[in-house]
């Protein structure tokens, strides 16, 4: 039972990395109705920029995890004004081929500044384990849960009770009615960007020390951010944390337990848990099924 | 007027034809091997541009299908003795009816969810070929070079009279089934079940209301799809003489739907410069820099000019000329 429990908490402290990744999805999906594909790009970007503030400039770990932090907004904004909103009009699919070249170019980008290098990240938590019952839990889980939970606190806090989070509600929901009422839609869908690449570096970062830095560090993180996201219903941000949480815990406890299984079919196996979730419910577990007026 | 139009498009395609035919005697073997790629692509794209231009259902995971036509053609040359090109059609109708059955539970599925579980069936995929060693080779692969007698990649091939060398060989063997698959494509589109996919795509419930059945459209769609992308993946097996799990990566099925989007959704045309460019995009990035990382920034940051400068791609470019002229 220790074990298990054990189990679970490994589970849940990855799980909330894949939420943190999947929640950045949805926020652009809701802004810009693209799933964006450079999302684990500017994560990998983001880290590296940790990476860099607190080995080469001898930062400390967390001015180094606050000033990535800004400096990870600035660039969401910046890459939604400058590439995504001229492509905005016309097929979803273009804005989708742009987050596809966002991918390339952000991966060379980093090989070519830092080198395809293997970098070991350090960890703001010590490495020790406290015992909770019985059960062993690394401070470094407890650590990466806590921050990502605080994370989602802050967000549902300024979604719910500023009011710069009605009007990026608004803007997401009804732009054009958003727009009548005096609420800059552009820029809150820019805020939107600038929040996701946000919750990106913080799921990098998070990452990082425990799979070692290089630069396609997201490539496989992103997939399980897609699919948490999916499976809790691409535009509810609570669907994103719980499809994280429980993708990471069924991930964890399927590799550890069933044979066939494995480390090799983890993935497979949990996407096609997924499957069997959509088909049921084909809009996720949270999702509003969408009424189409003709 | 009318006669004219519709004279245009095969005439068009008549020098197509044989712009493909003399291409080989001018360049090297190298580049008719770069071409034949370049129809291997087409291929794909065809079959992609049916489900997610005409039918309007988003598919990133073609790449998947590829691999279910390149495993059915190594698996039965390798361990079956059956000749390469006779493998071809094999490959069609079995990744034809894998697209059609994975098409019904699809059914209940749109837009982004649809597109996660094909992205889910392309990402599995290399480790579902793993797990299964006995059959697919694992992780090693399957080889298909050598062998004589089942494949051109030793000897030459006579053809007509003509000895053909295996690049040559390759190229001829690419482009006769691209246009023959462009001509089928182009046929199915134009007339009834062209107008009810598109139907599909424009308006589901429309066309519901106008009598269009969407299941059997939607599936339709799915197998013809697969069944260009199995041709595609048997051509890329029988190129590449040798498969393995990452001969058809995740990647794969992007670039797939960036060569779509590039040529233009919902049009044939534009496609053959779709094909062109995801084949010679790296390439030519290679060649601006060799420097770690840089030849995937000038790929990147072409990809996002190119949407900037042509929203419609290719075909769209090609529908602007065409109202250019008409003045």
């Amino acid at each position: 039972m220790a074990d298990f429990m054990q189990q679970v908490v490994v589970g849940l402290s990855s799980g909330s990395i894949y939420a943190s990744l999947a929640l950045a999805l949805v926020l652009i999906h809701r802004a810009t109705g693209v799933i964006n594909f450079a999302q684990g790009e500017m994560a990998t970007f983001s880290t590296y920029i940790a990476w860099t503030l607190t080995t080469n400039h001898g930062w400390s770990y967390w001015p180094a995890f606050a000033a990535t932090l800004i400096l990870s907004f600035a660039g969401g904004v910046a890459i939604h004004q400058g590439v995504i909103r001229p492509n905005e009009k016309g097929s979803v699919l273009r804005v989708v081929i742009v987050t596809i070249g966002l991918l390339l170019a952000i991966n060379g980008l980093v090989t070519l500044i830092w080198s395809g290098e293997v970098r070991a990240v350090q960890s703001p938590f010590p490495t020790r384990t406290i015992d909770i019952g019985g059960v062993a839990i690394s401070i470094q889980d407890i650590g990466t849960i806590g921050v990502v939970f605080a994370t989602v606190v802050v967000l549902w806090l300024l979604f719910q009770y500023t009011k710069v989070g009605l009007a990026m509600r608004a803007a997401a929901v009804n732009p054009a009615e958003a727009r009548l009422v005096g609420v800059r839609v552009a820029w809150m869908l820019s805020l939107g960007w600038g929040l996701a690449a946000v919750l990106g570096a913080i799921s990098g970062m998070l990452a990082a020390p425990s799979v070692f830095l290089d630069p396609n560090l997201m490539a496989a993180l992103l997939i399980y951010a897609f699919a948490a996201a999916v499976l809790g219903g691409i535009d509810s941000p609570i669907g994103a944390v719980v499809g994280g949480l429980v993708l990471g815990v069924g991930l964890n406890l399927l590799g550890t337990y069933v044979d066939f299984v494995g480390a090799d079919l983890r993935l497979p196996g949990a996407l096609l848990v997924i499957l069997v979730v959509l088909l049921v419910k084909p809009s996720g577990i949270f999702g509003k099924t969408e009424v189409k007026r003709v | 007027m009318r006669q004219a139009r519709s004279f245009a498009p095969i005439a068009a395609f008549a020098a197509l034809t044989v712009v493909v035919a003399v291409v080989p005697s001018f360049v090297s073997a190298f580049r008719a091997q770069q071409f034949a790629y370049v129809a291997i692509y087409l291929i794909a794209l065809i079959g992609l541009n049916v489900l997610t231009g005409y039918t309007g259902q988003i598919s990133l995971g073609h790449g998947a299908f590829m691999a279910i036509g390149g495993y059915t053609t190594a698996i039965l040359v390798a361990d079956h003795g059956v000749k390469d090109v006779w493998t071809i059609p094999i490959a069609a109708v079995l990744t034809g009816v894998v697209g059609f059955l994975f098409g019904i539970p699809a059914l209940r599925l749109s837009g982004l969810y649809l597109a996660l579980a094909t992205f889910a069936i392309a990402v599995s995929m290399p480790a579902v070929i793993k797990r299964f060693e006995g059959f697919t080779g694992g992780g090693s692969g399957i080889n298909l070079f050598g062998l004589p007698d089942l494949t051109a990649s030793l000897t030459p091939v006579t053809i007509l009279g003509q000895e053909l060398t295996f690049n040559d060989w390759l190229y001829y063997l690419c482009w006769t089934i691209a246009l023959a698959g462009y001509v089928v494509a182009w046929l199915l589109l134009r007339g009834r079940t062209g107008r009810a996919f598109r139907a599909v795509r424009d308006s589901e419930t429309a066309a519901q209301s106008s009598g269009v059945s969407l299941p059997r459209y939607k599936t339709l769609a799915f197998g013809i799809s697969a069944a260009y992308a199995g041709v595609a993946g048997s051509l890329f097996a029988i190129a590449t003489t040798f498969v393995n799990p990452d001969t058809f990566p995740i990647a794969l099925s992007i670039l797939l739907l960036v060569g779509v989007v590039v040529g233009g959704l919902g049009s044939l045309v534009g496609l053959i410069a779709g094909a062109v460019f995801i084949q010679f995009l790296p390439i030519w990035s290679q060649e601006v820099s060799k420097s770690p990382g840089a030849p995937a920034v000038v790929s990147g940051v072409v990809l996002i000019a190119l949407m900037f400068v042509l929203p419609m791609g290719f075909a769209g470019l090609l529908a602007r000329l065409r109202t250019l002229t008409k003045r």
